[in-house]
Formats: structure tokens, C-alpha cells, sequence
């Protein structure tokens, strides 16, 4: 530190000390002056007036004007003069690319220079400059600079050509450069691999098919003898590089991990973890019986610890990453439960981290001690921190059965303290408790109902509301208590008003002399008064159930309820997977698969953990199969089943699950295309096909609140009238739906018979079936599930089939789509998985939909773009189909295809032919560029279809068909 | 990787701007600045996600660096390299701040050309970068072609960190074993956990290349070195072995934890034969970092006892015991001793050192200039409160402490830092060595 200190002292008084002047220049006339400036004779001055133009570049003003004089001070030897003026060239080069032009001789000429800073500075720059032109001089300096004699040079070309593959992969595909970056992989100097091995990764992620990387045991050794000597930045290149590798088999993966575990004593987090991410990545290889699994076992819990002790920022994303690693391997950490105790000066995003992995660490031989954390932090200031920790104490419960007493006693302790947010929270997590362990300690219900008037959050009122529902035959005044809550019905927020009529109607259930006029209310409140669809259908079916058949009422309001689960906000297995291949990176911190935060190609690849090889060990990940063929808590292992069925939804649904914490979602307006609720839903409402209602719930873009057809309302309210407006009118324009086709004979299905189509609605992609029951049996416990499949394609919500399915029923069912799941390739593209459950047996069919439902609605691009983006894709993707038999002219065709959310962006007309420029966009953000050539009088169309994965195109076109020709 | 990386000050004004990929746009400034320093909210995450776009942040003192992508880059790589560029830039021109930012804007910005290339980290240890990113800016072109590929070596090299032809009068290395110790304990005196983390800062002024070898008390080793003979440990004690002096006695060996090592040390050595090995840079460096939570040798022993007296009275008293070696002294003691916020007035007594209350930090603080092991002191203080109708109990935060003691809390002990130079005649025994030890309090608490 001394000498920095000398050194900041003999700067005060050198001449330089007075740089933060630029900033203040902020009189008018400036550019002028600074021209006059730059032009001077005196070198001094020249460069003075170059900084001040940096200065005023980096605050945001335009000095764009300036482009020629700034240029013209390059041509000098004073290389922090010339640094500045590449500065400025890289910032706006791409606005003036003809004046840009004359700064490439200087370039070309530094690239011969004798000193190789300068060569390297030369190449380093020119690369940044976005402008077409340049980068056609570009090509030599750069093929000279990687070979050059100095390292240096060597290793910033390396990462030059990824600079070229980002503005023209086309050119450097041409010139040969991959093969020369692929040489450098085996250079003598350790930089120039690592970023050789940088550039080529990121060259690979836009190419997902290609064989670039080209990984096998001789460059994988390379590789590692690299890691050894080079710098902690370019280990972690390598280390994430070697993450992408399959080995071979387990011995391989072993001699792998054995050279890679050495980098866990790294003083950078980062190799650590990027370490840790291959030992991770790579174990699932090895034999869990072999001792060298154990050891490595072992060897992880120590580097991950001392994460922790490291600055705060990285603190939290070690925590985010040790949260997956604690899901997907529990035994590393299991005895490490004290290092994440709070700390009091920690911030909070460390706090609410550091909380969460207590709970997943919580188990019998540590309870006592997590018990009497989380009791401390219940009386910190940090409110959300708080009631997390109140929150973790009903986990703690659930979870550890032998604690439930403690915890259910320490909840009461908070409740006394009468801080209303620890009041709250509290009953929440009492509900849970109830369920995991009913009528074990129901005695405290009296204190719980001393709190009811501090209750102001939805949440907690309806968990009360629930618990008094629940309990109504035990609390004497349960009438009076829901009634009380009644006076207020329509400022109650929607989960409120709806637990609470679910809970009026389970009171008259139990006491219905009593209470029949307290029903008759709530039941015309919720239909004749409430404008919410969710109200209105559930009070319609309560209704109906109570008027109809009293016991079947019961049966299904009080029937027993699913268990819930121990462990709560499980992150998916598959997802879990996915994002234990990107240990230390954003998804890993958010959560989320890459390709819900990175736009274009780059996130489309999904990664998964190799599967064991040697003996024939079932994999860990389930197929669909025998998920779908699990229990009803397996698989959907959150504390109030999210997947459950109506019975559940009917019941519970108004309490949100668990708590989800984490960070800010970074999914702000993306795959929202159904938010237009006044377009979209109307049209779906009108325009569907089916003469029920199954389109309404999902075209509101709400849960899906599916009302059987079979179940003929027995209420003449406006219901029934608006579904026989649905039969009549049509839209006539809307997306194309093909006609239902029969996916799943009854031959196949012990007597169901599923037929169905898809449907893009408002945004949401729907799957609509009719379920037929051709067996003499009665057919209940409809669930379903997909595989992995190419866009992502997952059921949003449960499948809605509310009562048995009797023999020669059939019912309608519209199942909302997802495009968020997992995604594996298949082939063809567009192929679909299906499993289907019923109280028979578990069904399997695929079936194929029409891409045009991934068709999003913001899928027209600006026509600058357009050109842009046409002319960026490579022409080897192109691909050119023939339309015959279409005898609709361009603007009918353009307005149909329109409806399909395929947008004309320009027409153009030549000799007679139109020629339409169309672009579409895929819900995983894949870019479809289309030009269709329309020739009067000839029924044949011709179409070129331009993707930077060229695979949809085959589908696209089909489309594009079945669109048109109907 | 990163796309751009800003530096703002405490108003959120732009000081340094560089963006190096084409997918951020001038907005991505405004979005961080806007979301993030103006947020009405405290900062609930390091990291934040605006409009796809993720932004990066650390603060050093009123200063924001925020580094940007659009990408799904190494996050851990981010923030090091965040950390990274802090200290590079203090480095340069000392304390991070407006001013020197200001004052030095051309050189960060060169800086940033040569430390990070298309967004990702190239080599940039600051004895490197010093070479050839030189402040004065015309030396740079006066190098010799010698000169010149000697600076690229030592660039891209195996040993970045070290440039040849070093020369020293006298070569003198000074070890400095510093810890710090962590507690946090129950009122009851449970230790609830407690930890040492601890580092080995080295400073050396050594001629050439010299190969170091460094020995400490680790239990792996000194367990190995029993079974196989004692062959190393004479050398062990030739010169650094006692004059470590414990604070508890005479343990032999410490069970560490885990520990990270500088770039220099060779970790496949480490990981094979557990012998630390290495090349250092010239002058200092942090060589190691370690961690150990068995067997800690805790300075102090906070004693507290508070006692409401009716609603307006609180009665505190905390008393500390030292433990430790009578010989030795404690420096810089400080006890703080947290009080409600309605406090309207308290009486101290205490029977060394001073204390006093400080109404804006709501502590009673207690300041020992000196104190020598195994010995006691006491603090008792009343503490009178304004009757309030808040609900809400007062949350009790823990009794914490500083302190700093000559000798290492975990039982660290160097044994060893050997010098070989084949190629320069001097030898092991020509090289001057200090070692010294320090621990420090860091987190330590005590509820009460």
C-alpha cells in the first residue's frame, strides 16, 4: 500500500493530474472549438482535445461529428494518442462506415509493425469495428496475426476471429479460419489455447450442430495439461469448455475428475466452481460403489464452504449454485449445516439464500439447533427475511416429523408477539402443518382465531378461512366466524373469495341445518354478483352439486386429501439437470434454463448430465413413463400438489403454494402473448369451434377452469346462453387449426379413445381432445404428461376431466400449452410424446403438431432488420419449396397467413410476380425469414425459407401449405 | 461473456463507459441507473435482470462498477473479474473514487482495452500490466525488440507474474500470518460456530527466479512425516519453527480445513504430495488463504447479563476474559454493546478502559487499550428507556467485539519457507526471513 500511496502523491504534482477537467467542458460552441483543437499543429494539444472528446463520448454526448479530424490523428507514434483514437473508432465506426474506411490503411500497417503490442492492438481493434468494409481488409493482417512468431499477437487474434464470426460467420467459415483457431488448441504457449478454446466455444453455441469443438481423449488432454499453466481466466475457459465433454466411459470420466479436482484449491471462485461443475457433471459416470466416487464425494464439501467466506457478491452466487447442488447431491453438505448460519452483518440477499439451504440441510440430528436460528432471525428488522424464517419453521415441521410439537410451539411464542406479519405468516405455515398432520393440533385453532381481525393479507386470510372450513364441526362459532368475513365479500381479493366459499360450502356440509341460509348467500354472491369468471363457474358447480346430489357433493368437497409433500420448491429433475451443467454461470444464480433469458440461438441448446455407462443401471431421471405412471405427490412434490386434480384445485388452489424466492424473474414480457385479454380472449370465446366452453377458462389466460360438456347445466343462468353463442359465429380470420384426427384408437387404450388437434388461442397454445370411453367402465383419474420434446412443449396446467368418465361418454378437454419444459431434439421436428393416465392403466401415442402454433404474435420484424437479418443468414440455409395448387392471389394469401401470425413485412412486384417478405417467430425465439413469389394465373407458389436453424424449415413450409390450402 | 462494463458515481453519473459486444446499446447505461442506483428499494441482489439484460454490481465506497451481457456468462468469473479490476486500479492510482477515476480515465480505459478482450479476462496481474500500461505513456515505444517480446512472454507465460532479471542487494522475504476469527456464541457461552479464516501474505524481494518452498504444521503432513521418518523435520525447525508462540500452548499440528492458493502455486503438487510449492511474484502477494474450525483457540470470552427492570430499565453487565498466554498482550479491544432503540439515557461504569454511549450507532462502546491473557474486566451500565406503545419487542442484536492478538487462534505454525536459486549464487541461508502473526477478531458474537 506504501507505495501506492507515494505514488498517488507523485501524481499530485505531475501535469497529469488534471484529466477530470474533460468532464467539465460544457459550454456551447464545443464542438466547433474541439475541431479547431484536434486540427492544431501542436501534439500536445492534439491529444488534449482527443481526450476531451472521450470524456464527452463516455457521458453520452454525440461527437459523432467530429469523425474525420478524430481519424485523422491516428496516423502518429504516440500509442496512448492512438489507443484513444481506436476508442473512439470502435464507438462509432458503424454510424459513419464510409469515413470509417480511412482508417484502414493505418490498421493494415500497425498489423506489419515490428513491435507486436502494436500488431496486437492493430488486430484487437479492428476486429471491434463493425463495418463490412473493414472486415474485408481484415482477413489478411488476421490470417498473418495467428501465426505470428509472438504469442501475444497469437492469443488476440484467437479471440479476433470470434469478433468476425459475430459480424460475418459466413466469412470466416470461408477464409478458413475455424481450421486455424482449431490449430491453435494445440499452440505451446498456454493463453493462446485458452483463448483459442474461448472463441471456439463461443463460435460452437451459434452453430449447435456442428462438430467445431470436436472434443476427444487427445485434445481433451490437451486441454488439461493446459489448465496447469495457464492463468486462473484462462482455466476457467478451459474448465467450462471441458463441461461440455462426454467422456467415453467411467474411466475416462475418473482420470478426468482426478486432474481437474486439483483446481478446487484455487484462490478464484470462479475455477472453483467451474471446477466443481465438471466433478459434478462427470460423477454421474462414475459407479457409485467405486471408492474413488466416495473420495470425490468428500473432496467437494470443503471448496464449497470456503465459497462462503469469500466477498458477498460471490457469496450469493456460491449459495445459488449450492442450493442445486444440495438437490441433486445431498450427502456433500449434509454435515456442514453451521456455515450457513446468518450472520448479523450479512446482506440480505446472502440472509434469504443462506435460509433456504438450511431448510433443504434441516433433518433430525440438526433440528434443535436450526430450530433455535430460525427463532433468532423471527425477530430481525429485514420484513421479508422475517417470514421466511417463520415460513422455515413450518417447513422444519413438515419436514422432520419428531419436531412438529417444537415448531408448532415456537410458531404460537411468534404469534403472541403480535407483530402482524409474524402473525401471518405463522397461520400460513399453521395450515400446512394441519395438513401433514391432521388432527394432531387442532387445539391451538383457538388461539389462532384470537388473531383473526389483525388478518389484512389475502394469503393469511385465506389460510384462516381454510383452517376454520377445515375445523368447522370443532369451533363452535364457525358460522358466525365466516360470516363475519362474508360482510366484506366483494373487497376481498379472488384466492379470499374463493376459499371462503369453498369453506361456507364444506361448513354446510357439516352443520346444513344451520347454516343453509349462510350458503344460499355466498352462493349468489359469488354467481349473480361477481364479475369473476373463476367465482362464477365455481360457484355454478358447487351449486349444481349441492342441488343435484348432496352426497356426491360431499364426496367430492370432503374427500380426502392428497398428502403433501416433505420437501417444498423442488426445483424439476430435468431442470434441476440442466442447470447442474451450468454450475457458476447466470442460469445457475437465476434458476432458469439459458434459453429463458438469452435471446436467439445461443440459448437453445439445452445440456444434460451424461448417463452411467458400464453396467445397465437405470438412469436417474425417470422417463415419462414411470413419471406418469408415479403417484399423484411424486410428481409434484410441492407442499399443495400444483398438479393436482379438479378435487384439489376445488379445495386448495385459492392458498398459493410454497414460497418462491429467489431473484427478480427474468422473464419480463416473454412468452406473454396472451395478455391481450379483451382481443384474444373475446376471439377465442366467438371463434371456437366447439360448441362448449373449454376455450373460455384458458382464453382468459386464467387457470383453466374447465366445465365438462356432459354436465348440461341444470341452472338456466347466462352461461348456458353464452355457450350456444359460441356454436354460431365464426372469425373469419383466425389461426388454422387442422381438423381432429385420432391420436389413441380405443383398440390400443383398453377402450379410451383420445382424438384431438392443436390450437394457438390469444397467445396460448391449447391442445384439444375428446376423450371417449368405449369400455363398460367407469374411467376417472385423467392425468397427463409429455416427453422431452423440440420446442419445449409442456402441459401448463393439469388435464381437467372432472367427473368419471362414464361408459359411452365422451368429453371435450382443452389443455393449455407451455413452451417452458424440457427440450430434447426429435425427430421428426414437431413430434410429440404423449403419456395418458387413467384409473386403468397408463397409455402412450405421439402425435405431430403444426409449428404455426409456436408462432408467436410480436413475430413481425422491422424491416431494416429484415434485410439485415436476410442477409446475415448464411445461404447454405436456405431452403426452397414448391406450393402447388393454391389459387389465392398475394394480398388474400398475405391476410390468411396473417391470421398464423406469419406477417408480411414487404411486397415487392416484378414482372408480373409479388414477391412477399415474411417473417415469423418461433416461441423459443428462432427467427423464420420468408420471401413467397406469387405469379399471377399460376397456381404454383414458390418459397424460400431462411433460418439460422435451417431444421424448422421443413416444417415451416408445411405450414405454410396447410395454412394456405385451407 | 461480459458486453460492456460502466462506472458510475454515487449519483449515477457515467465516469467510465466501455462496451465490447454489439448487443449492448447506450440504454443498457440508463437501465442500471435508473433500476438499480435510483431504486427506492435497498439492493436485494447482486445481480439484476432488466429487459434481458443482466447487469452485474459491486460498490466500492460511492462508487458503482457494473458490469452487463445478454449472454449466459460464468457469473463467478464476472464479480472475480470485477474484483479483479478494483484492485488493479488501486494499484494504479490508489483508493478508488470519484476524483481518482476522473483523473484517471484515460488510463482505465486502456486498462480495460488490455484486460478485457471481446468481453472476456485476459492476464491482468498487476505486475504484468505494469510492464507495458505505463502512465506516462511514451515509454511504451521506446522499448527494445528485446525488451518488447520480453514483456509478451511474461504476458501469455507460464509465470505471468514474474518478469526475469530481478536483482536484489539483499534478499528478504517477510511471511505475515493473518487471521481472523469467527464466533457466534449462545448467552449461555455454547460456541453456536465458530472459525478461523486465515491468510499468508508474503512479501518478497528475492533476486532471479527463485524457487520457494513453503512448511507449515498442517496435520496431513506432519501426520504423513511421522509414519515415513523424520526426514524433513530437521530441516523444519532450522530456522521459523518456535518463534511462531501460541497463544494456547503447545499443539502440534492443526486439522485446516480447506485452503486456496495463489495462481503461482502449483495445485496438481499440492493435490499429489501436499507440498506447497511456487515461483512468487515480485514483492506482495496473498499466497494462501485457509480455513479451520477444529481446536480454535477462541482471544476472548464475552460474558453478558441483561435484566429488564420494569419497562423503562434495562440493566446490562458483560464481562470479557481473556485466554490466553499471560505474556502476550491484546491490542485495539473493543466491546460494543447494543442498545434498544428508545434508549433516553445510560450510566457506565466499567473498570478499564473507557467507555461511552453513542446515541446515532444506539451501542454502548467500550475501548481497552491493552490487556494481557488470562485476565478479566467488567462493564455494567444502565440503561434507561422512554416508555413507547411499539409492539414489537426489541430485537436484542448480539454483543459484538474487536481485538487484535499477537499469535495465530488456529495453532498455525510455519515451519519452513525454503529459497533455492540455481542459477544466482546466493542460497537458502542468505535469504533474510520475518515471519510474523496477527489475528483479528471477524465476526464475533455473542447473543445476550
Amino acid at each position: 500500500m506504501e507505495w501506492a500511496n507515494q505514488l498517488c502523491e507523485n501524481r499530485q504534482f505531475g501535469s497529469k493530474m488534471t484529466d477530470s477537467k474533460y468532464f467539465t467542458t460544457t459550454k456551447k460552441g464545443e464542438i466547433f472549438e474541439l475541431k479547431a483543437e484536434l486540427n492544431s499543429d501542436k501534439k500536445e494539444k492534439k491529444k488534449e482535445a482527443v481526450k476531451k472528446v472521450i470524456a464527452s463520448m463516455t457521458v453520452g454526448k454525440d461527437v459523432s461529428a467530429l469523425f474525420p479530424d478524430v481519424v485523422n490523428c491516428m496516423q502518429t507514434d504516440n500509442l496512448e494518442l492512438k489507443k484513444l483514437v481506436y476508442l473512439y473508432l470502435m464507438n462509432y465506426a458503424k454510424s459513419q462506415p464510409d469515413m470509417a474506411i480511412m482508417a484502414v490503411n493505418t490498421f493494415v500497417k500497425d498489423c506489419e509493425d515490428p513491435n507486436p503490442l502494436i500488431r496486437a492492438l492493430a488486430v484487437r481493434t479492428m476486429g471491434c469495428i463493425r463495418v463490412d468494409k473493414i472486415t474485408e481488409y481484415l482477413c489478411e493482417p488476421l490470417r498473418k496475426c495467428l501465426k505470428d512468431e509472438d504469442p501475444y499477437v497469437r492469443k488476440t487474434a484467437a479471440v479476433c476471429v470470434a469478433k468476425l464470426h459475430d459480424i460475418n460467420a459466413q466469412l470466416v467459415e470461408d477464409q478458413g479460419f475455424l481450421d486455424t483457431l482449431k490449430d491453435l488448441i494445440s499452440d505451446s504457449n498456454p493463453m493462446v489455447v485458452a483463448n483459442a478454446v474461448a472463441a471456439l466455444s463461443e463460435i460452437a453455441e451459434s452453430h449447435p450442430n456442428s462438430n467445431l469443438l470436436d472434443l476427444n481423449p487427445q485434445s481433451i488432454n490437451k486441454l488439461l495439461t493446459a489448465l496447469n499453466e495457464c492463468t486462473e481466466w484462462g482455466q476457467i475457459f478451459i474448465l467450462d469448455c471441458l463441461a461440455n465433454y462426454t467422456p467415453r466411459d467411467d474411466r475416462e470420466s475418473q482420470s478426468i475428475c482426478e486432474r481437474v479436482t486439483p483446481r478446487l484449491s484455487h484462490a478464484n471462485s470462479a475455477v472453483v466452481l467451474s471446477a466443481v461443475k465438471v466433478l459434478m457433471k462427470f460423477m454421474e459416470m462414475l459407479p457409485k460403489d467405486l471408492d474413488y466416487y466416495g473420495t470425490l464425494l468428500k473432496k467437494l464439501a470443503p471448496p464449497l464452504v470456503t465459497l462462503l467466506s469469500a466477498e458477498p457478491e460471490l457469496q450469493y452466487v456460491a449459495l445459488r449454485n449450492i442450493n442445486l447442488i444440495v438437490q441433486k447431491r445431498p450427502e456433500i453438505l449434509k454435515h456442514e449445516m453451521k456455515v450457513f448460519f446468518v450472520k448479523y452483518n450479512d446482506p440480505i440477499y446472502v440472509k434469504l439464500e443462506k435460509l433456504d439451504i438450511m431448510i433443504r440441510l434441516a433433518s433430525q440430528a440438526n433440528i434443535a439447533q436450526v430450530l433455535a436460528e430460525l427463532k433468532e432471525y423471527a425477530t430481525e428488522v429485514d420484513v421479508d427475511f422475517v417470514r421466511k424464517a417463520v415460513r422455515a419453521i413450518g417447513r422444519c415441521a413438515i419436514k422432520v416429523e419428531q419436531s412438529a410439537e417444537r415448531c408448532v410451539s415456537t410458531l404460537l411464542d411468534l404469534i403472541q408477539t403480535k407483530v402482524n406479519y409474524v402473525v401471518q405468516e405463522a397461520i400460513v405455515v399453521i395450515k400446512d402443518i394441519f395438513r401433514k398432520y391432521p388432527n394432531k393440533y387442532e387445539s391451538v385453532i383457538a388461539t389462532l382465531c384470537e388473531n383473526l381481525d389483525s388478518l389484512d393479507e389475502p394469503e393469511a386470510r385465506a389460510a384462516m378461512i381454510w383452517i376454520v372450513g377445515e375445523y368447522a364441526e370443532r369451533i363452535d362459532n364457525a358460522d358466525e366466524l365466516l360470516e363475519s368475513f362474508l360482510e366484506g365479500f366483494h373487497d376481498e381479493s379472488t384466492q379470499v373469495q374463493l376459499q371462503l366459499l369453498t369453506a361456507i360450502v364444506k361448513l354446510f356440509l357439516k352443520k346444513p341445518t344451520e347454516t343453509q341460509e349462510l350458503v344460499q348467500q355466498v352462493l349468489s354472491l359469488a354467481t349473480q354478483d361477481s364479475d369473476n369468471p373463476d367465482l362464477r363457474d365455481r360457484g355454478y358447480i358447487y351449486w349444481r352439486l349441492l342441488s343435484t346430489d348432496p352426497v356426491a357433493a360431499k364426496e367430492v368437497v370432503l374427500a380426502e386429501k392428497p398428502l403433501i409433500s416433505e420437501e417444498t420448491d423442488l426445483i424439476e429433475p430435468t431442470l434441476l439437470e440442466e442447470l447442474i451443467c451450468h454450475i457458476g454461470t447466470l442460469a445457475s444464480v437465476y434458476h432458469k434454463p439459458p434459453s429463458a433469458f438469452v435471446e436467439g440461438s445461443r440459448g437453445v441448446m439445452h445440456r444434460r448430465l451424461p448417463a452411467r455407462t458400464g453396467s445397465g443401471e437405470s438412469t436417474e431421471s425417470p422417463d415419462v413413463g414411470t413419471a406418469a405412471g408415479g403417484s399423484a405427490p411424486e410428481a409434484a412434490p410441492s407442499i399443495i400438489p400444483s398438479q393436482g386434480d379438479l378435487l384439489g384445485d376445488l379445495l386448495n388452489l385459492d392458498i398459493a403454494p410454497s414460497t418462491t424466492t429467489g431473484p427478480p424473474p427474468p422473464t419480463t414480457g416473454m412468452q406473454m402473448g396472451g395478455m391481450d385479454l379483451l382481443g384474444g380472449g373475446l376471439d377465442s370465446l366467438l371463434g371456437g369451434d366447439i360448441g362448449g366452453s373449454p376455450a373460455m377458462g384458458a382464453g382468459f389466460g386464467v387457470a383453466p377452469a374447465v366445465m365438462p360438456a356432459s354436465l348440461n347445466a341444470p341452472v338456466g343462468g347466462g352461461l348456458g346462453d353464452l355457450f350456444d353463442l359460441g356454436g354460431g359465429v365464426g372469425m373469419p380470420m383466425g389461426a388454422y387449426i387442422p381438423p381432429k384426427t385420432v391420436w389413441l384408437p380405443a383398440m390400443k387404450a383398453k377402450g379410451l379413445e383420445i382424438s384431438g388437434t392443436f390450437a394457438r388461442r390469444a397467445g396460448v397454445i391449447q391442445m384439444e381432445l375428446i376423450l371417449t370411453n368405449k369400455a363398460m367402465s367407469v374411467m376417472t383419474d385423467f392425468a397427463i404428461q409429455f416427453n422431452r420434446n423440440s420446442f419445449g412443449l409442456a402441459p401448463a396446467g393439469p388435464l381437467q376431466v372432472l367427473t368419471p368418465l362414464g361408459p359411452n361418454q365422451t368429453i371435450e378437454v382443452s389443455l393449455p400449452l407451455s413452451t417452458v419444459g424440457p427440450v430434447m431434439k426429435m425427430e421428426p421436428l414437431n413430434n410429440l410424446q404423449v403419456a395418458v393416465k387413467n384409473n386403468i392403466d397408463v397409455f402412450y401415442f405421439s402425435c405431430q403438431y403444426p409449428i404455426s402454433m409456436l408462432f408467436v404474435e410480436d413475430g413481425k420484424m422491422e424491416r431494416q432488420v429484415f434485410l439485415a437479418t436476410w442477409k446475415d443468414i448464411p445461404n447454405d440455409n436456405e431452403s426452397q419449396f414448391q406450393i402447388k395448387d393454391c389459387h389465392l392471389n398475394s394480398d388474400a394469401a398475405s391476410n390468411k397467413l396473417q391470421g398464423s401470425n406469419i406477417f408480411t413485412i414487404a411486397k415487392r412486384t416484378v414482372e408480373g410476380q409479388d414477391m412477399l417478405y415474411m417473417s415469423i417467430k418461433l416461441s423459443n425465439g428462432i427467427w423464420v425469414l420468408a420471401e413467397l413469389r406469387v405469379q399471377a394465373g399460376n397456381p404454383n407458389y414458390t418459397i424460400s425459407l431462411k433460418c439460422r436453424a435451417p431444421e424448422v424449415s421443413q416444417c415451416v413450409f408445411q405450414c405454410y401449405e396447410a395454412v394456405l390450402k385451407n | 461473456m461480459i458486453g460492456g462494463l460502466f462506472i458510475y458515481n454515487h449519483k449515477g453519473e457515467v465516469l467510465i463507459s466501455r462496451v465490447y459486444r454489439d448487443d449492448i446499446g447506450r440504454n443498457a447505461v440508463d437501465a442500471f441507473r435508473v433500476n438499480v442506483i435510483h431504486a427506492r428499494q435497498q439492493v436485494r441482489s447482486p445481480v439484476t435482470n432488466i429487459a434481458r439484460t443482466s447487469f452485474f454490481h459491486v460498490k466500492r465506497s460511492n462508487i458503482w462498477l457494473a458490469a452487463v451481457t445478454k449472454q449466459n456468462v460464468n457469473a463467478a468469473m464476472v464479480f472475480e473479474f470485477l474484483y479483479k479490476m478494483c484492485d488493479v486500479m488501486t494499484a494504479y492510482f490508489g483508493k478508488i473514487s470519484e476524483e481518482n477515476i476522473k483523473n484517471n480515465f484515460v488510463l482505465i480505459y486502456e486498462l480495460l482495452d488490455e484486460i478485457l478482450d471481446f468481453g472476456y479476462p485476459q492476464n491482468s496481474e498487476t505486475g504484468a500490466l505494469k510492464t507495458f500500461i505505463t502512465q506516462t505513456g511514451i515509454k511504451s515505444q521506446h522499448h527494445s525488440k528485446e525488451e518488447q517480446s520480453q514483456i509478451t512472454s511474461q504476458v501469455t507465460g507460464q509465470i505471468g507474474w514474474r518478469r526475469e532479471g530481478i536483482k536484489y542487494r539483499r534478499n528478504e522475504l517477510f511471511l505475515d500470518v493473518l487471521e481472523s476469527v469467527n464466533l457466534l456464541m449462545s448467552p449461555q457461552g455454547q460456541v453456536l460456530s465458530a472459525h478461523v479464516s486465515g491468510r499468508v501474505v508474503m512479501k518478497s524481494y528475492l533476486s532471479g527466479m527463485p524457487e520457494c518452498k513453503f512448511g507449515m504444521n498442517d496435520k496431513i503432513v506432519i501426520d504423513k512425516q511421522g509414519k515415513g521418518g523424520a526426514t524433513e523435520e530437521a530441516a523444519g525447525k532450522s530456522d521459523l519453527g518456535g518463534s511462531g508462540g501460541g497463544g494456547g500452548g503447545g499443539k502440534q499440528s492443526i486439522a485446516i480445513d480447506d485452503c486456496t492458493f495463489h495462481q503461482c502455486v502449483r495445485l496438481s503438487k499440492f493435490d499429489a504430495e501436499r507440498s506447497i510449492s511456487f515461483i512468487p511474484p515480485d514483492g506482495e502477494c496473498e499466497l494462501m488463504r485457509y480455513r479451520t474450525t477444529k481446536d480454535i483457540i477462541l482471544p476472548f470470552r464475552v460474558i453478558p447479563l441483561v435484566r429488564e427492570v420494569g419497562r423503562t430499565k434495562l440493566e446490562v453487565k458483560v464481562v470479557i476474559k481473556s485466554n490466553f498466554k499471560p505474556s502476550l498482550l491484546a491490542q485495539k479491544i473493543e466491546v460494543r454493546i447494543p442498545t434498544p432503540l428508545n434508549t433516553s439515557g445510560v450510566q457506565v461504569i466499567c473498570m478499564k478502559g473507557k467507555a461511552k454511549y453513542k446515541a446515532s450507532e444506539n451501542a454502548i462502546v467500550w475501548k481497552i487499550k491493552r490487556m494481557a491473557g488470562m485476565k478479566e474486566s467488567q462493564i455494567s451500565a444502565e440503561i434507561e428507556l422512554l416508555p413507547t406503545n411499539d409492539k414489537k419487542k426489541w430485537a436484542r442484536p448480539p454483543i459484538s467485539m474487536n481485538f487484535e492478538v499477537p499469535f495465530a487462534p488456529s495453532g498455525l505454525k510455519v515451519r519452513y519457507l525454503k529459497v533455492f536459486e540455481p542459477k544466482l549464487n546466493y542460497s537458502d541461508h542468505d535469504v533474510i526471513k520475518w515471519v510474523r502473526y496477527i489475528g483479528r477478531s471477524g465476526i464475533y458474537e455473542t447473543r445476550c
